[in-house]
């Protein structure tokens, strides 16, 4: 116990502070730049990263993992607050958080096996691609400086970096948005500043209940969006989790970085904050930047705050320009560039998985459509292939007079078409032998068929024989326990 | 069959635990294990705090971290091997005849818990690499004896084969599974067994040592001495030891109840501290 939260607590500290530091920073610019797609006040996305990341750090299940105010989320909310307010989002949010503790006790964080990796890898650049489009709004209709301000934003961003030793030191967005920001004043250039968005922060966030009616009518409100948020910040938390595991060759608890999420959400919901959620980027900075334990979470949220509080006349001058340049480089960051690439050496199913889950996402602003239409996708593709491992081999007695079928692989929905045609119906033979033995059904098309296949014979005036049915038919029973016991998985898939 | 497992690492401790090793398994006639664990640590890396986010950084972060870790693991290994290597020289020399050799990724207590089902009796340096001050106990022990419920030998830095060995009895029922075991296994047949119960000196307790006596010798044991002694247990355990000669104590351990894993800290690990001689541990 003593050992355990050593290890997952002081076991990094100079690291872990550092790279607090460095998240709490990054943090900022993308928490306004979110909540400005939700189309809240900036101190609702400050409030919900600080809660989310320093309720996680003790909740969470994923040690290094950064999550808060989140980009997927805010795109989800757009129509809940322009429509309904923020009493409302709150709420959404609260809801949220409950569904998706509701989700870590249902253990439903093992669904993501079924999330092949042609999705996720679709979810991240749909994602980056929202990011970058909820950007463009910035740079439409506005005046000369606001580009030039953007692109020198994006230089610093990085090639600061490139600098000999405090290039290493000193995080490269902040240099930018501090360089931009004094350029800005300092020439009087008139543009638009964070200020003129909404409100920032002045106070610690307090606890309020939201502001709603408790009925049915507010829930049915709510309920929509709050499904959608649970899905998708579960997603996202789930993949950024994975991600973490990866780079630190280390394990996770998915299961209680589910509820963990759930329990952030819920108080950020109390706290004034909107849904947040794993973030992708911000974890990877955190990584590295030296951050391996809870305690950079918690650090980042301990920084944030105290840096938002006292720092929010300051805050409220940068130009939204060096926001962009920040926002830019996270949606570059964001985006998988290998993945198109590997556009070429990938197979042209996985290329549309992909591709779907992209262009479903753009198209509808939801990550949880993209998704979907990706699964069901994979999931077709897949039992196409499958299908292919079916395969039906005739041969012919001496005398003429039997015909024997041997059906061999996996007969199931997609393949049942298949198996049917490779039965000659129009040949006239006494007796029709059908050998299930090295065959598998796998569902109540595939027994169809067959009632098919032997009633059409039949009516031809053949006697038919089916041989080893029993065994075939062994995969039909939904018994998930078996395959775990490598004997029993002999048994079944054995004949092969 | 279970076997004789001996934990090596690059410590002074690794040759006592070979010739321990070598030892307990000649006479329990029983197949001795070898076993190094590299336990990953998490390692500074170099500091790039520019916060910044670049095209497929995941990737190439994820390339330098794993190479990175190769690199280290690499070294790791080869020094885990040359210390098995070694390891494997010293007990054939002690006369085993076909050490095993086993080296294991993973955090050294969780390693020890997933081989404890095969291991009949574990061994272990007392002072892991870390430690050089003699008074010190390794940081893994006391999670190491925490966590595990099998029989463990903890030998300090020098092993010689015990001439004459010393039973912690208080007739609890530990203490009595411990005496059971004791006298039937064949590791210190042929030993003279000193049971010491510190205690009340009184009838009660002398027909308690009596039975214990007894119980070995209808197994076989012969030179059994027992000993009633009042006092505080640490410091007459030891004072008898060591004015009697004695080259190891056996002791029963706490239960496995939550309360009473903390409570392993005071008496159990101020013996392993003070210890001169190998305790061997039972914990049932």
């Amino acid at each position: 116990m003593i050992q355990s939260i050593r290890q997952n607590w002081f076991s990094n500290i100079r690291g872990d502070l550092l790279a607090g530091i460095v998240v709490a920073l990054a943090l900022i610019p993308e928490a306004i730049a979110f909540s400005i797609i939700a189309g809240v006040d900036p101190k609702v996305g400050l409030y919900a990263s600080f809660c989310i990341a320093a309720v996680i750090a003790f909740t969470g299940g994923r040690p290094g993992m950064i999550s808060a105010a989140t980009g997927a989320m805010a795109l989800l909310m757009v129509t809940l607050v322009r429509d309904h307010g923020l009493e409302y989002l709150l709420a959404a949010t609260v809801l949220t958080g409950l569904m998706q503790i509701a989700a870590g006790y249902l253990k439903l964080g093992s669904l993501m096996r079924f999330v092949s990796r042609s999705v996720v890898t679709g979810f991240v650049n749909a994602l980056a691609i929202l990011i970058f489009m909820a950007q463009l709004p910035e740079l439409t209709n506005v005046t000369w400086p606001v580009y030039a301000l953007t692109l020198a934003g994006l230089g610093i961003i990085y090639l600061f970096p490139y600098i000999p030793v405090i290039g290493k030191l000193l995080p490269s967005p902040l240099v930018c948005i501090v360089a931009i920001t004094a350029v800005a004043i300092f020439w009087g250039v008139d543009i638009r500043t964070v200020g003129d968005m909404g409100e920032l922060p002045d106070t610690l966030p307090i606890f309020l209940w939201p502001d709603v009616p408790l009925n049915l009518e507010t829930f049915m409100i709510i309920l929509p969006y709050a499904i959608m948020l649970t899905v998708v910040g579960l997603l996202e938390s789930m993949m950024t989790a994975t991600i973490v595991d990866d780079l630190t060759d280390t394990k996770s608890d998915k299961n209680r970085e589910c509820k963990g999420q759930g329990v952030a959400n819920t108080i950020t919901g109390f706290f004034g904050g909107m849904a947040g959620c794993g973030m992708i980027g911000q974890s990877i900075i955190n990584i590295k930047s030296g951050g391996r334990t809870r305690l950079s979470s918690l650090s980042a949220a301990v920084f944030l705050l105290l840096l938002v509080v006292f720092l929010s006349d300051w805050l409220s001058i940068i130009p939204m320009a060096a926001l962009v340049a920040v926002m830019i480089m996270v949606s570059i960051g964001t985006f998988s560039w290998g993945s198109i690439i590997n556009l070429k050496k990938h197979p042209l199913s996985s290329n549309i998985v992909m591709v779907t889950t992209v262009v479903v996402v753009v198209a509808t602003h939801n990550l949880a459509y993209g998704v979907f239409v990706g699964v069901l996708l994979a999931a077709m593709f897949f039992a196409n292939k499958v299908g292919h491992y079916m395969h039906v081999r005739k041969s012919m007695s001496e005398d003429g007079s039997t015909r024997s079928y041997k059906v061999i692989g996996q007969v199931f929905f997609a393949s049942s078409a298949q198996f049917m045609e490779s039965f000659d119906f129009k040949e006239a033979v006494e007796k029709v032998v059908i050998d299930l033995t090295s065959a598998h059904f796998w569902d109540i098309t595939a027994v169809e068929s067959l009632d098919r296949v032997i009633i059409k014979l039949r009516r031809d005036g053949a006697d038919v024989d089916v041989i080893g049915l029993n065994e075939a038919s062994k995969t039909l029973v939904d018994r998930f326990g078996v395959h775990d016991d490598p004997k029993e998985v002999e048994k079944l898939m054995g004949g092969h | 069959m279970k076997h004789i497992f001996a934990c090596i690492d690059g410590s002074r401790s690794a040759e006592a635990v070979c010739d321990a090793g070598a030892w307990v398994s000649q006479r329990v006639n029983r197949k001795l294990v070898l076993l190094h664990v590299l336990d990953k640590k998490v390692y500074p890396t170099r500091t790039d705090l520019s916060g910044n986010l670049g095209m497929d950084t995941r990737t190439h972060l994820l390339d330098e971290l794993a190479e990175l870790d190769a690199r280290r693991s690499k070294l790791a290994l080869e020094a885990g091997k040359q210390q098995l290597d070694t390891a494997v020289a010293r007990v054939r020399e002690k006369g085993v005849d076909k050490p095993e050799t086993l080296q294991r990724h993973g955090h050294f207590v969780e390693t020890l818990a997933e081989l404890q089902e095969d291991a009949r009796l574990l061994v272990l340096g007392r002072q892991g690499e870390e430690h050089h001050n003699a008074e010190e106990i390794g940081s893994n022990l006391e999670s190491v004896i925490r966590t595990l419920s099998c029989r463990i030998l903890i030998t300090p830095p020098d092993f010689t084969p015990p001439e004459k060995v010393l039973l912690a009895y208080d007739a609890s029922p530990t203490a009595r599974k411990v005496l059971y075991i004791i006298a039937r296994s064949p590791l210190y047949k042929g030993i003279p067994i000193h049971i010491l119960m510190v205690g009340e000196e009184n009838d009660a307790n002398q027909r308690l040592l009596d039975e214990a006596r007894e119980q070995l010798e209808t197994e076989g044991h012969s030179d059994v001495v027992t000993t009633l002694k009042v006092g505080e247990v640490e410091a007459t355990l030891l004072g008898y030891q060591e004015a009697q000669g004695l080259g190891m104590i056996i002791m029963g351990a706490y239960g496995h109840s939550r309360i009473r894993q903390f409570l392993v800290g005071s008496t159990t690990s101020n013996l392993l501290r003070k210890s001169p001689v190998p305790i061997l541990l039972m914990r049932q």
